[in-house]
This record gives C-alpha cells, sequence and structure tokens, in this order.
C-alpha cells in the first residue's frame, strides 16, 4: 500500500497555499514533514486525506486516483489523527476509539462486540487501557492524543496521517507519542507525520521533507535532507546539527 | 502519562436502566394525567372505562372526557415532547452546539408564519395546520439553499446564521400580520398559536402527526452510529469514512420533519428541545444510540407535566410555552452554573 502525490498543489479556492510537491510513503515508512508555523502543514496533510481538493498534480492511494475513491474506501487504507482537540460532548474513551469502527460496519449497523474489543485492544496497546471508561473531555493532551492514535489504530488501516501528534505536549508525552510512531511502523504501518522539532524527525523518520511557504525545500532521509544548511533556511534560523556519542543527532541553535 | 486528573466520567446509569426508570415515569405520569381535571376520574374509574370499554356501563360523562379529550391530549403531549427532545438531540449533535434548539434553522417561526397566514386568512384549521407545516419545512429547506449556495466558510456557521436570518424575517413578517389581523377574533388566536398550546388537540391531530415523526425517526435511529461521527466535526467525520454533506442533509431533513409536524398541531413550544437533550445526557451520557432514546422519553414525560398542568393549575388554559420557559429557564441556569465542564 502506498500513498503518493506527483506535483502536488494544494490549498484552497482561490487561495493557492502549496505546489510542486513530490512525496511518496510505504507501508512500514515513517514520512516526516518540517515546515515553519504557515508553511502548509495542515493543508498539504489535509489534502492528501482528500478531505480538501487537490488544486493540481495527482495523488494516488494504492495507484488510484485519490479523488475517485469513496470516502469509505479511503477510510479503510488511510487514518487520521488530528491534534488533540477538546470534544464538544463528553464520549467515553472506548467509545471515542470504536468510532475508528464504523467504516468496516454497514452504515445502519451500530457497534459489534469485535469492534469494542477491538477498541480495547487499541488502547491496550497503547498503555491506556485504563481509560477505557472515562469521559475523553477530561483527558490531559496527551491522554487525548494517545486516545486518538488508538481510534486510528482501531481503523485498522495501513496508512496513517498524524498531524503534529506532539504539538502541545510535555516533554515525556511527545517521547511517549514517538516511541509509539516507531512502534506503527515496526508493525508494518505507513506513518506521515508533521513536527516542529527536528530532533523528532532525526529519532523516528525514514524520510522527511522540509516544506517552507507551501514547495518542498528538501526531501531525502533525515541525514541527507535535514542539513545545517536547510534546517536554517527552513526555520530562518542558525542552527547546528549535532551528532551524540550515542550516534543520535540532535539540532540545536547556534551560538552569535 | 499522567496520572491522578480527576477525570472520573461521571455516575451515569446504565441505558436500560434509565431507559425502564423513564418509561415507567412517563407510564404512571400518563396514567395520573387521565385521572387529573375540571372532572376528576378516580382510578377504578379509569380502569372501567379503559377496560370494559365494551361491556357494563360505564359512565357516558367519564366515557367522552376520557376518550375525546383527555386521551387525545396525553397523546398529543406525549408525541409532542418527544419530537421536539429528539429533534433537539439531533441538532445539538449535528451543529455541535450544545445551545441549539429545534428551531435553529427557523422551523418554528417559518410554522408560525404559515399559521398566521392561515388564522389571517380565517382558513379552517386543517389548512392553518397544512400551512404550518408546509412553512416550516420550506423555511428550513430555504435556510439550507441558503446555505448551500454561500460558499467559502465554515458550513455550520453559515447553516445558523441563515437560519438566524431567515427566522428574523419570518418573525417580521408574522408581526406585520399581526398588526393588520383583527384584534379581537384573529389577533389572540395567532399569539396563543404563537405560545404553543394542546388544549384543542384532538385524535385526528395526533394520527395526522405521528406518521411523520415515525418517519423522521426511521433514519435517526437507523444511522444512530453515524451521528456520533458527524458530532466531531465535518473533517473528523470524513476522515472516519462517512460523507458528511450528505448525511447533514439527511439529519436535517429528518429533525426538521419531526419538528414541523408537531409544530403544527401544537404551536411553538420552545423549551423542550432545548434542555431534555442536556438532562439526558447528564443521564446516559452522549452516545447518540442510548441518548436518543432517554431524551425523548423526557421531553414526552415533561411536556405531559406540563400540560397536565396547564389545564388543571387554572381556571383558564395556560399557553405551553410560558410554563416550559418557566420551568425549562431556571433548569437551563442551574445546568449552567453547577458548572458541568461536559456538556
Amino acid at each position: 500500500m502506498q500513498l503518493a502525490a506527483h506535483n502536488l498543489a494544494f490549498g484552497y479556492h482561490n487561495h493557492p497555499v502549496g505546489s510542486g510537491v513530490d512525496l511518496a510513503v510505504d507501508t512500514g515508512d515513517v514520512l516526516c514533514l518540517l515546515g515553519p508555523n504557515g508553511s502548509g502543514k495542515t493543508t498539504l496533510f489535509k489534502t492528501l486525506l482528500g478531505l480538501l481538493p487537490r488544486q493540481g498534480g495527482r495523488i494516488e492511494l494504492d495507484g488510484q486516483d485519490l479523488s475517485r475513491l469513496s470516502r469509505a474506501t479511503v477510510a479503510r487504507r488511510l487514518s487520521y489523527v488530528p491534534q488533540a482537540h477538546d470534544a464538544v460532548f463528553p464520549y467515553a474513551v472506548r467509545d471515542m476509539v470504536m468510532m475508528g469502527r464504523s467504516v468496516h460496519r454497514g452504515l445502519f449497523a451500530g457497534p459489534t462486540a469485535q469492534d469494542r474489543a477491538f477498541a480495547e485492544a487499541a488502547l491496550d496497546e497503547l498503555g491506556i487501557g485504563a481509560l477505557a471508561g472515562r469521559d475523553y473531555k477530561r483527558l490531559s493532551g496527551g491522554q487525548r492524543q494517545l486516545v486518538l492514535i488508538a481510534r486510528a489504530l482501531a481503523q485498522d488501516t495501513p496508512l496513517v496521517v498524524m498531524d503534529e501528534p506532539t504539538a502541545s505536549l510535555d516533554f515525556g508525552n511527545q517521547l511517549l507519542v514517538l516511541e509509539q510512531v516507531e512502534l506503527l511502523a515496526a508493525k508494518g504501518l505507513g506513518v506521515v507525520l508533521s513536527t516542529h522539532n527536528p530532533d523528532h524527525a532525526f529519532r523516528c523518520a525514514s524520510r522527511v521533507l522540509l516544506l517552507k511557504d507551501g514547495h518542498m525545500l528538501a526531501s531525502g532521509t533525515p541525514h541527507a535532507a535535514l542539513s545545517e544548511q536547510a534546517l536554517s533556511t527552513v526555520y530562518d534560523v542558525a542552527v547546528r546539527v549535532e551528532q551524540l556519542p550515542s550516534g543520535q543527532r540532535v539540532c540545536v541553535a547556534r551560538e552569535a | 502519562m499522567d496520572k491522578g486528573t480527576t477525570a472520573r466520567s461521571p455516575a451515569r446509569l446504565s441505558a436500560p436502566a434509565a431507559l425502564t426508570l423513564l418509561g415507567s415515569f412517563v407510564a404512571l405520569g400518563a396514567v395520573g394525567a387521565a385521572m387529573v381535571g375540571p372532572y376528576p376520574i378516580d382510578l377504578s374509574q379509569l380502569l372501567d372505562a379503559l377496560s370494559g370499554r365494551a361491556g357494563s356501563s360505564p359512565d357516558p360523562i367519564i366515557e367522552t372526557v376520557l376518550f375525546s379529550v383527555r386521551l387525545p391530549r396525553i397523546a398529543a403531549a406525549l408525541l409532542v415532547g418527544a419530537a421536539l427532545a429528539g429533534a433537539g438531540t439531533v441538532y445539538q449533535g449535528l451543529f455541535r452546539n450544545p445551545l441549539v434548539s429545534p428551531d435553529i434553522l427557523g422551523v418554528s417561526t417559518g410554522a408560525g408564519l404559515g399559521a398566521a397566514t392561515g388564522i389571517f386568512l380565517s382558513l379552517p384549521v386543517l389548512a392553518i395546520q397544512g400551512l404550518a407545516f408546509a412553512a416550516g419545512l420550506a423555511t428550513v429547506a430555504l435556510v439550507y439553499l441558503v446555505a448551500t449556495t454561500v460558499r467559502g466558510h465554515e458550513p455550520t456557521l453559515v447553516l445558523v446564521l441563515s437560519g438566524v436570518v431567515l427566522g428574523a424575517l419570518a418573525g417580521a413578517c408574522i408581526s406585520l400580520l399581526k398588526i393588520l389581523a383583527d384584534p379581537y377574533d384573529q389577533l389572540p388566536a395567532i399569539t396563543f398559536w404563537l405560545l404553543g398550546s394542546l388544549a384543542s388537540v384532538r385524535v385526528d391531530d395526533v394520527l395526522s402527526a405521528a406518521p411523520a415523526v415515525i418517519i423522521g425517526l426511521v433514519p435517526l435511529v437507523l444511522l444512530r452510529w453515524r451521528m456520533n461521527l458527524m458530532s466531531l466535526g465535518d473533517e473528523e467525520a470524513a476522515a472516519l469514512g462517512i460523507e458528511p454533506r450528505r448525511l447533514r442533509l439527511l439529519f436535517i431533513a429528518a429533525a426538521t420533519l419531526m419538528t414541523a409536524s408537531v409544530v403544527a398541531i401544537a404551536g411553538v413550544i420552545g423549551w423542550v428541545g432545548l434542555v431534555m437533550p442536556h438532562i439526558a445526557r447528564l443521564l446516559v451520557g452522549p452516545n447518540f444510540h442510548r441518548l436518543l432514546p432517554t431524551a425523548m422519553l423526557m421531553g414526552a414525560g415533561y411536556l405531559l407535566l406540563v400540560d397536565t398542568l396547564a389545564r388543571t393549575m387554572t381556571e383558564t388554559e395556560t399557553p405551553l410555552g410560558i410554563l416550559t420557559a418557566f420551568v425549562g429557564a431556571p433548569v437551563f441556569l442551574w445546568l449552567l452554573a453547577s458548572g458541568r465542564r461536559g456538556w
């Protein structure tokens, strides 16, 4: 299963956001999107998910034109983890996760015992099984993010798109979410995620894409694409990429 | 993961328990409502009349009071209350806003305009009801049409704003009719209709509204799980595999049908559709397949109670809209003040 975009232009009607984006994610890959605020990451994601019509180019899901697939077909191949949000209604965590199952059931069906088991397994997998009966609205941001990831797991798709899953999380929760991303890839899922932290890309990405003002600045392996020069250009600040004794790479500000 | 947050979900009744409990309350209430009134009927008389309708020799006055006045009125109160609360539950979920009521898209004001026009033209009751029903549906259709023509904004917001604007326009037309209407005959009728009443409801009214309510209810029951997804917003719903635009149209049509058909027989009755879904959500949580039947039962029970008060409290009938507001407003304020974070 592959999600691929060729020479993609994206944005809103009368308001182009970006163009010329090429990318491909296979199952088992982690594609990490980096770019400053306003660079078009979220718009690109919504376009890749088919939530916004593309403005040019092509998007292919499993070799088929995305715009010709039904919402249900897309949702069986590609799940979406939005940024942890505040729900309007206080759904129980279990119910929230079970909503990921609805695409596998008939339009008039309700959740089955199997769906419930699926949801609980997804919660257990993320180590938050104990939250199943709790009220989603009363969870912390980190817990909510994990619940939304669990919902994507319950949706049981080969590919997952995560919009800044580490945004607004504390340090510990950021690492927890990254760990889950690595585990998903190890399970054979393809993950596309965006982040504001180059260290996250160094840690979990197999490929990265640098986006600035809607255009690709660089793409490739983290090692090749996340050069000091590219990162400095993307964020308009001087940065240094250092290698720790463990071999892990980190990005830090360059002292004046 | 951070622990120790007091994030336990509030104690909620299990759905079967809540429904059984509410169902028994409503049934008891219906029996009570059948007994009280200007002509009191005691339990044995009631049972005699109900069971031995064909048998023995029941009191003819009891027969008349019960079968042509009270029972139709009780049935109407249950139907109207259930329909309004059900529609309110749908709209609140659909618009992701707990402050939304069944008349958000102008169905009640539209129906009010239809009825006022009918009264102004001195049409027969049946025609007034028909006009109210048609105008209610037409207003929502117009609102939907306007909202789909206006593009480039958040669709839900545009829909609600169009509803507000067209509702205000219909309200202005009603005011104009009130000024033009005959102040001794038509004006009181229009005013009374706009405040809602079951005083003149007949068996035929119940029988004409019930099928429309049931037709509206069918898609809501069938698509109960998808309704939960809709309450997450369009993008998430679409990413979870449903077509939000299509489903929203269907849900709006269903809830509007339910509202318009009961408004046509009972007039404009506020607060039931706003407050009942809230209390139901407190009882059984927001999951639509539990919430819908709970809210509908509560709406039925509430309107039965209010209507029974309306006809027994004073010599003259009190319009329902006044009573539902007197009870509903404090309850709603209490809900706000009790500071619940979850709706």
